[in-house]
């Protein structure tokens, strides 16, 4: 899997910092209100969680769960230093002990259920409990008949827990296979980097595929691809932009318009019903399949009943929309361009 | 196979050189014995229970790195060894209808024993020309698929899916990242987590990372004695820990990419014995195992009605890879509604939450759902 490792450059430190990207000198304390974005080339830096938290959800809306899942060295992994002692200093410096954090929130006053990746624990590499956590986010999202927001970034797979790792993509997959049969809304944000085990499970998987400007996402490492095929790579290779002129993403967000751009699309996608919300029961498929092999007048009762399904979720998604029109918190009097992220920008800077 | 095969002594690697020049010597002997019509019996003899005895010694103490190696032996049987030896009727189908036919990933009809099955398999080549067009079993999105089209086949006319895994990785070049290898192994994943048909998977050589998983989510996983599926390549695995790739012996070791060590860590749920020697030593005994324990499981499968097969299924990929303190911790951690224990010092401090919202909120109970 690839490993793309962390630039200590790329994170903000000391009362001014230099733009990664052109340079440019900034207050460090204003760089969270403008969303750690450099306001000459717009680079986008790394965020922490605490960041992102602000970022996405309503002020003091979070609620941070499963805490205090803890990851274990089952191989008893060594190489420079143990993957115990590992564990240890990264967890200290990063005050969480897992790379995902994961909780529920409001967006726009609409709940949800929020996970965030810490590119800086250990590369935002997946092992079990990172898969445990986000099985859990989208169990939870199923559960509660919220949408699921995955804030990724990642360089992998865990390599100290070895194939256990691996099959995180799996349990991963396997819930998202749930969820989307159940009708529930997954939006995932792919930031700088995104790649390996993480690209090839949960964060591509989304109903609604954002990314941010300039992200590196892959499956493979730019370095990895070099060494095997011993070519250039070409300009622009395996960023967003490269990605959304591929046809691999469904839009890039900038920073500042992400929480706006999720709350939107939130408003389009509105499960049909929350009621209706549960797994393809197993004795659904099993009548499905016995409708099947009865012939028509089985399948024409089973269409009956599904349109009528159908126009009960239009009405009900109907009633939802405009309860939700209503309580959006940003509509109607501002002009486009006030985001939910702006608001908030502006709510600081008084507080300063 | 018109193919020329390797040469036995070249392609030996290096703890098998002895046991390969004993074999050369007991073929020369036997070819004299019958030119010049002389019994060599008694000094054949020995030389086979010196051969048999090295070869005792040698494989009961193999490292993980011998055994990777093992895998990516040249003579190993290959995909197209089996579809010779234990699959009949076969016709391959292939392309992914959109983009190209990847030649890395062969899905066809195939009857083992008296099952009709949908057979995917990653395919090595043993030619150059077979190898080149192969791509030496590395595959691109399309191959990935192209997989999961036939697949999809099969699930709607009630086929059982074998799958063969036996690559490196997925490829990582510029038109595999351009057309979505990430989603699509993603894709392949998800919906082999929900096929309503028996997926059996056997690891023949190399189980290289998402590239073999992308085949591999099923209801029985099972892997060849040395055999591998790792997250990474020990290579690669060197070359970002050690910066340097000649500590692969080291990272397989780390690793616990062998057969056994996936057994003993839950993720495997059958270890193949191969003959004494390595399946590269007897194709058609190693085969002929492969089907009887792919057979068995396919009649065990469709035993188990639909909504079972598809809840232990997903049940298996719930629990992968939890210990059993994680699975404990998790419950109850739900029982506190996700909430940390109460008497946890060190809370996090990044949460937002953090000492006003924590204090205020009535411990032990649920969340109310959907609020
Ligand atoms: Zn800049």
């Amino acid at each position: 899997m690839a490993w793309v490792r962390f630039r200590k450059k790329d994170m903000p430190g000391g009362l001014w910092t230099n733009c990664p990207s052109c340079g440019e000198m900034m207050f460090t304390k204003d760089l969270v209100a403008h969303f750690l974005v450099c306001p000459k080339c717009s680079f986008h830096m790394t965020a922490t969680v605490d960041d992102w938290i602000k970022f996405v959800a309503d002020p003091r809306s979070f609620e941070e769960l499963y805490t205090d899942l803890k990851p274990v060295d089952r191989l008893d992994f060594k190489d420079k230093i143990s993957y115990g002692e590992k564990l240890a200093k990264t967890a200290e410096k990063a005050k969480r002990l897992e790379a995902v954090t994961i909780g529920t929130a409001r967006v726009g006053g609409r709940d949800v259920v929020l996970g965030i990746m810490d590119f800086k624990f250990l590369g935002g590499s997946m092992g079990v409990v990172v898969g445990e956590k986000v099985t859990i986010a989208v169990e939870m999202a199923l559960e509660r008949g919220v949408p699921l927001i995955m804030i990724c970034a990642s360089g992998g797979a865990r390599m100290h827990e070895g194939a256990l790792s691996l099959m995180q993509m799996a349990k991963t997959c396997a819930a998202l296979a749930r969820l989307d049969q159940a009708g529930g809304l997954y939006i995932s944000v792919l930031t700088n980097p995104t790649t390996g085990g993480v690209t090839a499970s949960f964060a591509t998987m989304a109903d609604v595929i954002l990314a941010e400007p300039g992200a590196l996402i892959g499956f493979a490492g730019p370095r990895v691809i070099q060494n095997t095929i011993k070519q250039d790579l070409p300009e622009g290779f395996q960023r967003a932009e490269f990605l959304l002129d591929r046809g691999q993403i469904d839009s890039i967000v900038t920073r500042d318009k992400l929480k706006d751009t999720l709350f939107r699309c939130m408003q389009y996608l509105r499960p049909v019903d929350p009621a209706e919300l549960q797994p393809v029961a197993a004795a659904d498929l099993e009548a499905a399949s016995s409708i099947s092999s009865n012939g028509q007048e089985g399948k024409g009762r089973k269409d009956k009943e599904s349109a009528k399904k159908a126009k009960k979720g239009e009405r009900a998604a109907r009633k939802e929309a405009e309860r939700g029109e209503k309580g959006r918190p940003d509509a109607g009097e501002q002009d486009e361009s006030d985001s939910a992220g702006e608001k908030r920008d502006k709510s600081k800077k008084k507080e300063k | 196979m018109a193919a020329r095969k390797p040469d036995p002594v070249q392609s030996a690697l290096d703890f098998e050189r002895s046991i390969v020049e004993l074999e050369q010597k007991i073929g020369d002997l036997q070819e004299l014995a019958e030119h010049t019509r002389m019994d060599l019996t008694d000094e054949v003899r020995p030389l086979r229970e010196l051969r048999d005895k090295l070869l005792r010694q040698i494989y009961s103490s193999l490292t993980p790195w011998q055994k990777v190696r093992l895998a990516r032996h040249p003579l190993r049987p290959i995909t197209t060894d089996y579809v010779n030896l234990i699959f009949e009727d076969v016709i391959e189908l292939h392309g992914d209808k959109a983009f190209a036919d990847d030649k890395a990933i062969l899905t066809a009809f195939a009857r083992l024993g008296d099952e009709r099955l949908m057979l995917v398999a990653h395919r090595k080549g043993k030619t150059t020309e077979e190898r080149l067009a192969a791509n030496w079993g590395c595959a691109h999105p399309e191959g990935y698929r192209k997989a999961l089209l036939k697949m999809k086949l099969a699930e709607k006319f009630g086929l059982p899916i074998v799958t063969l895994i036996n690559t490196p990785g997925a490829y990582p070049g510029i038109g595999a990242e351009e057309r979505g290898q990430a989603s699509a192994i993603a894709r392949n994943i998800l919906e082999m987590s929900k096929l309503r048909v028996p997926v059996i998977s056997c690891v023949i050589g190399e189980g290289g990372s998402g590239g073999a998983l992308g085949i591999g989510v099923c209801d029985h996983l099972m892997i060849l004695e040395y055999a591998y599926y790792s997250v990474i390549s020990p290579e690669g695995c060197a070359a970002i820990l050690w910066k340097n790739s000649d500590r692969a012996e080291q990272a397989a070791t780390a690793l616990k990419i062998t057969s056994r060590d996936l057994e003993r860590l839950g993720l495997v749920d059958e270890v193949v014995p191969e003959p004494l020697g390595g399946a590269h030593g007897d194709h058609l005994k190693t085969a002929i195992t492969v089907r009887d324990r792919i057979l068995s499981r396919i009649k065990e499968l469709r035993k188990l009605p639909l909504a079972d097969l598809l809840s232990r299924r997903h049940e298996r990929y719930r629990r992968i890879g939890n210990g059993e303190d994680l699975v404990q911790a998790v419950l109850e951690a739900r029982a506190r509604g996700g909430r940390a224990p109460e008497e946890r010092v060190e809370a996090p401090a990044g949460s937002t939450q953090g000492a006003e919202g924590e204090g205020a909120e009535p411990r032990g109970e649920e969340r109310p759902s959907g609020a």
